[in-house]
């Protein structure tokens, strides 16, 4: 069931918040052991929340208690007050957070109950969950495969209807890659629109939170709850919201939607391409419009998202230095102070966040941050020029969400370029800003690789993916909402067991 | 841009404060060089006179400069390994011989 129904059932009176906690907390003991999809599950806490929330009632109606006793799992690298907040990272040993991001707040306060943390590539840098400590999490559809990251334990847990919503970041497509790969709808708002205070910080000027949920009427839910300025974050934008209580209203007709053609040639499996263009066709026979455009710079956009995102991370993830929060190195009598910062962080982070933060730190560098950095912020600015130009033309931009659908697990991670490359449609909207939300839109009849030669793989998901303008999310959230109503991939579970 | 060398590896892994051991550095060393290679590609893109862009949205918001309430010392120092929690103090290594 979606969040927004359960959340009215609720309300009504014809379930309660004890009973759903209890259905989730049931499904993720069931098939936790197989997916690995939480770091924290926080059981107790949850049902004592949502026993206190069926003692209280639902105090004031929609919208206000939009997700009232709704079950709901937190990427753990939100701060959640008094639960711990790992970021999968070793770094982070023994930190709880002594306040809540705003999300979680917000989400509390529309009546939601968190019920766990998910697992994340360390930091969220990665697209496998393959690099945190903790271990990967499963895909539900083969779990021989990835679900995709940074946010895959969400994806994961709201694919296997573990809970109908959770919260995700998105840097370069953390969110919307594995929604994307496992089925289920991702939704970034533009950057700037939903507050990072409490979001453990990666790349500040790419970084933004979002739902992943089972519809394009959920994620719209969550985005009304959590969106919205907030003087705690300097980059929270005083924009006003949307009022999308009536966008999502099926109404497509005369939707100009640009399809970059040349940006969709190399790499993209034939199954991905086949289901793109069948759902550019079921938002055509609802009277949308296809118009061909040039995005020239997009293909630059990995190069450049790997520099701007590893800059701003060495001087990010700078902080964890054993000093004041998270995992100290054990220091012997005659260690210095450079002994301590040098092997916490050595034993602290594993090697993809070392890598980026060598990357970074490189680029930032004297002689070198012309030639990288300040090139790629120059890229930036292009590419931001290519989609202020098409939506001149059109209201939103489709391509596929990933090049391929879910990959085997261990098949990328020796190879930080390959993996990179998985991100070559995802990158653009957070390096522009806009707002971009992925949708299923069918399936792969499963990968043969040179590794599992013959191997019959199960059916995998594909996504699709719109970006529209900046702030104008209700446009993006309608076009995916009518899309949903003229398709049933977005209801179809995986069958892990 | 030629590519890196294990002493320049060495060198970012002391300015990012890593104490990289040597299967790490002959690691890094591989991997930063072939990224580097692969980022290669966008000097070749003519960017002269381009504004660089360095925030998503460029709506920057000042807040008024008013005191407002944040976390007690105690609640800091709840988290920091080692903390002279009486004296109120996050405690490292002797700084000053």
């Amino acid at each position: 069931m979606t969040a927004t129904s359960l959340a009215k059932q609720i309300r009504d009176g014809a379930t309660t918040a004890v009973a759903a906690c209890e259905t989730a907390l049931e499904r993720i003991k069931q098939l936790e052991p197989t997916l690995s999809a939480f770091n924290t599950v926080m059981a107790e806490h949850a049902l004592d929340r949502a026993r206190a929330l069926d003692a209280a009632g639902a105090q004031g109606a929609a919208p206000h208690r939009a997700l009232h006793g709704v079950p709901i799992a937190i990427k753990d690298n939100l701060c959640t007050a008094g639960v711990p907040t790992t970021a999968s990272s070793k770094i982070l040993a023994g930190f709880i957070p002594p306040y809540n991001a705003t999300v979680v707040a917000r989400l509390e306060q529309a009546g939601a109950v968190i019920i766990g943390k998910t697992n994340l590539d360390e930091f969220a840098m990665g697209s496998s969950t393959e690099n945190s400590a903790l271990g990967p999490s499963k895909n539900p559809w083969d779990v021989t495969r990835t679900p995709g990251g940074s946010s895959g334990g969400s994806a994961v847990a709201v694919a296997a209807r573990m809970v109908p919503l959770a919260l995700g970041s998105d840097t370069g497509g953390s969110i919307r890659q594995p929604a994307g790969l496992c089925g289920i709808t991702g939704f970034k708002p533009t950057y700037g629109r939903v507050s990072r205070y409490g979001l453990l910080a990666f790349a500040s000027s790419l970084d933004q939170i979002g739902p992943l949920a089972l519809t394009a009427e959920d994620a719209a839910t969550c985005f009304a709850v959590i969106g919205g300025f907030d003087p705690h974050d300097s980059t929270s934008s005083p924009e006003p919201m949307p009022d999308l209580s009536h966008a999502l209203n099926g109404d497509v007709k005369g939707l100009r939607i640009g399809v970059p053609r040349a940006f969709l040639g190399e790499g993209v499996d034939q199954p991905t391409l086949d289901a793109f263009e069948s759902a550019l066709r079921v938002l055509t026979a609802r009277g949308a419009t296809l118009v061909d455009i040039e995005l020239p710079h997009a293909s630059y956009g990995i190069p450049v998202y790997y520099l701007i995102a590893t800059a701003e991370a060495s001087s990010n993830l700078a902080r964890y230095d054993g000093v004041r929060y998270g995992y100290r190195t054990k220091l012997g009598k005659d260690d210095t102070l450079q002994d301590m910062y040098q092997r916490t962080r050595d034993e602290g982070f594993g090697p993809e966040v070392k890598r980026r933060i060598m990357l970074g730190t490189y680029v930032l560098s004297a002689g070198y941050y012309d030639a990288y950095y300040l090139k790629a912020q120059q890229v930036r600015t292009l590419l931001r020029q290519d989609y202020d130009r098409a939506f001149g033309r059109v209201d939103v931009v489709a391509t596929p969400t990933s090049p391929t659908p879910a990959f085997p697990l261990g098949e990328k991670t020796s190879d930080p370029v390959q993996m990179y490359l998985n991100d070559i449609f995802t990158v653009s909207a957070n390096l522009t800003g806009l707002p971009s939300i992925s949708v299923p839109c069918g399936f792969s009849p499963g990968l043969v690789t040179a590794e599992r030669p013959g191997r019959e793989g199960g059916r995998l998901p594909i996504g699709f993916q719109l970006t529209g303008r900046a702030f104008d999310e209700a446009t993006l959230l309608r076009a995916a909402d009518a899309y949903q109503r003229d398709t049933t991939f977005h209801t179809e579970a995986p069958t892990a067991r | 841009m030629s590519s890196l060398s294990r002493q320049d590896v060495q060198r970012i892994a002391e300015l990012a404060r890593l104490e990289l051991s040597e299967g790490e550095l002959d690691l890094f060393t591989r991997q930063l060089g072939d990224i580097l290679t692969y980022v290669e590609q966008i000097r070749a893109l003519d960017t002269t006179g381009v504004t660089p862009t360095s925030q998503g949205m460029n709506r920057p918001v000042d807040r008024d400069d008013v005191p407002a309430a944040t976390l007690t010392r105690a609640q800091l120092l709840d988290n920091a390994p080692d903390a002279a929690v009486e004296a109120g103090l996050f405690k490292v290594p002797r700084v000053i011989g």
